[in-house]
């Protein structure tokens, strides 16, 4: 049996299910998920191919577009003298740091929002009024009382990361189903009981959500705090290479941005697959 | 709103307009006011006795005066309108390159599944990655603004257009198979119509994210009129009472647009669900 047979025979008649392809790799979901692959990857490679042939040709001047060999050159210097490395790792700290701050204000605020209808209506719009003005038009105001250093970082990253968690986490409290609350009444359940058994577990798959949508939100606005003040990190190469007229160098942190971005909402993604087995059909009525 | 065209039919005598009003006050939520009414008093407060030194804190009649005085000899209104012009105008580019693409992917497949990939892997890379590049092809001024503004809303049109269109749920889709529909009139009875609420999540989405980007690049790209420029020239010059004042407009027309998002959004879904 060829390599195409078993690509193709497969998926379209099932008889061969049984017995033992190629290693035995090829099952008919793996063809099809391969095969999805393949038809995915061919846009961006013609586009690669595209591009490469146009800079070869001279169609597309570098200062529009360097040539993918450049680009790739430029990357193995920076990979090379450890460049990449020192700004990449400034960059995930500030993040880290920055995230972790935000979700825990986050997740504090919003249990204690979600929690108490006194809270909520004392504290919840003034917070909210200031989440609606946007992060950018508070960072020159924050930058005059914490510098342009790390803190200012931290605290911009922190903001926006706590605004989806505290939304997530509120508005999983709050949406805990009625049944299980007079559930937890009939059984007479104490408060500690109540919050563990109940509300925690029926709230997860939206607190999860939420910290999916702020590590979203603090890689964004890592990228944004690096281009308005910085001199390590993604972000200041990417400002560095375009004073320099250096595109490789934007493109290379654009890259890199984005690889990481994905990987994370991979993570995350995966993070927020395990919140939901606690998501019940009780607790899906709305 | 949905509130006074309920109570009119049931009430039989004509209800008095102060008793209305008296109700509408008892029913408000007093509780955020007084945490709002907290804040600016510990503003004044601040600013009389000195917690915080006055080159960083206006008064907050200061900051009310600044806006009178822009109003009469100043620049803000053209500034605020050139903001709003920026803003538009990219919002109505990417929105139509979104809505487009958004189409192409929700109504054929085979395309979606050679450029849908790609859509959503561009989608990682954070948006602010794409100022300096955009800068680069188009410039700082007004046309690089402009751009950076449409690729802010053209990406989360795009995304929902698409999940719109092709989200539709497993019976209508049975149901226009045994009617023998055509392409064209599932597209056009069964998709679109199911679509609608969701592309216009994308468009709530998309102002949320041109608003940003239009902030963004007015701070990052060249000066050029508009609030972010009056941002720049408050923080740099130290005019603390300009600062306040432009924020603070920012922060209304976030206000403004969310809520206009919101109310069309609601009425899509009423209209919906009907």
């Amino acid at each position: 049996m060829t390599i195409s047979q078993t690509l193709t025979a497969p998926a379209r008649t099932g008889a061969t299910r049984g017995r033992a392809s190629v290693a035995g790799l090829l099952t008919p979901a793996r063809t099809a998920a391969l095969k999805t692959t393949l038809w995915g990857l061919s846009f961006p490679l013609g586009l690669l191919a595209l591009w490469w042939i146009s800079s070869d040709a001279g169609w597309l001047p570098a200062q529009i577009l360097p040539a993918p060999l450049v680009i790739w050159e430029s990357f193995a210097e920076l990979l090379q003298d450890g460049s990449l490395w020192v700004h990449t790792w400034a960059s995930l700290e500030r993040v880290a740091v920055g995230f972790a701050l935000g979700a825990l204000f986050g997740l504090i605020f919003g249990a204690a929002s979600g929690l108490s209808p006194t809270f909520r209506a004392y504290f919840y719009p003034p917070v909210q009024a200031v989440a609606r003005v946007n992060v950018l038009a508070w960072m020159p105001l924050l930058a005059l009382f914490l510098g342009i250093d790390e803190e200012l970082k931290y605290v911009i990253i922190a903001w926006s990361t706590a605004i989806p968690i505290i939304l997530g986490t509120a508005r999983g409290i709050e949406n805990v189903s009625p049944s299980l609350l007079e559930l937890g009444a009939a059984f007479n359940f104490r408060t500690r009981d109540r919050l563990r058994l109940i509300v925690l577990p029926a709230s997860l798959p939206s607190i999860f959500t939420g910290l999916r949508e702020g590590l979203a939100n603090a890689w964004q606005t890592l990228v944004l705090v690096e281009l308005f003040a910085s001199f390590e990190g993604l972000g200041y190469l990417m400002v560095w290479g375009r004073q320099l007229f250096q595109l490789e160098l934007v493109i290379v942190s654009m890259i890199i941005i984005g690889v990481i971005g994905l990987l994370l909402n991979i993570v995350l993604r995966w993070i927020e697959g395990l919140g939901q087995h606690w998501k019940t059909e009780v607790g899906d009525e709305r | 709103m949905s509130a006074d065209s309920i109570i009119p039919p049931r009430a039989v005598a004509v209800p008095h307009p102060v008793s209305a009003l008296v109700r509408r006050i008892r029913a408000l939520d007093w509780r955020p006011l007084l945490s709002f009414a907290a804040i600016i008093a510990l503003w004044f407060a601040a600013y009389e006795f000195n917690w915080v030194r006055a080159k960083f804190l206006p008064s907050p009649v200061a900051v009310v005066e600044r806006l009178w005085f822009e109003i009469h000899s100043g620049t803000i209104v053209t500034d605020l309108l050139e903001t709003l012009r920026r803003n538009i105008i990219g919002l109505a580019i990417g929105g139509f390159i979104g809505l487009a693409l958004g189409a192409l992917l929700g109504i054929s497949s085979g395309f979606a599944k050679i450029v849908g990939p790609t859509v959503l892997a561009q989608r990682q890379t954070a948006l602010f990655a794409w100022v300096p590049l955009l800068s680069v092809w188009f410039g700082g001024a007004d046309v690089g603004k402009i751009a950076f503004i449409s690729v802010a809303a053209f990406q989360p049109i795009v995304i929902n257009t698409w999940r719109g269109l092709t989200l539709v749920p497993k019976t209508y889709k049975e149901l226009a198979e045994s009617l023998s529909f055509t392409r064209w009139d599932y597209v056009r009875l069964v998709a679109i119509p199911n679509a609608l609420p969701t592309i216009f999540t994308g468009f709530h989405a998309a102002l949320i994210y041109a608003w940003l980007a239009t902030v963004g690049a007015e701070l990052f790209l060249n000066i050029a009129p508009g609030l972010g420029g009056r941002l720049t020239e408050g923080s740099q010059l130290f005019e603390i009472d300009l600062l306040f004042l432009t924020i603070i407009l920012f922060g209304i027309v976030g206000l403004f647009y969310n809520s206009l998002a919101e109310r069309t959004e609601g009425l899509f879904l009423k209209w919906n669900s009907r």
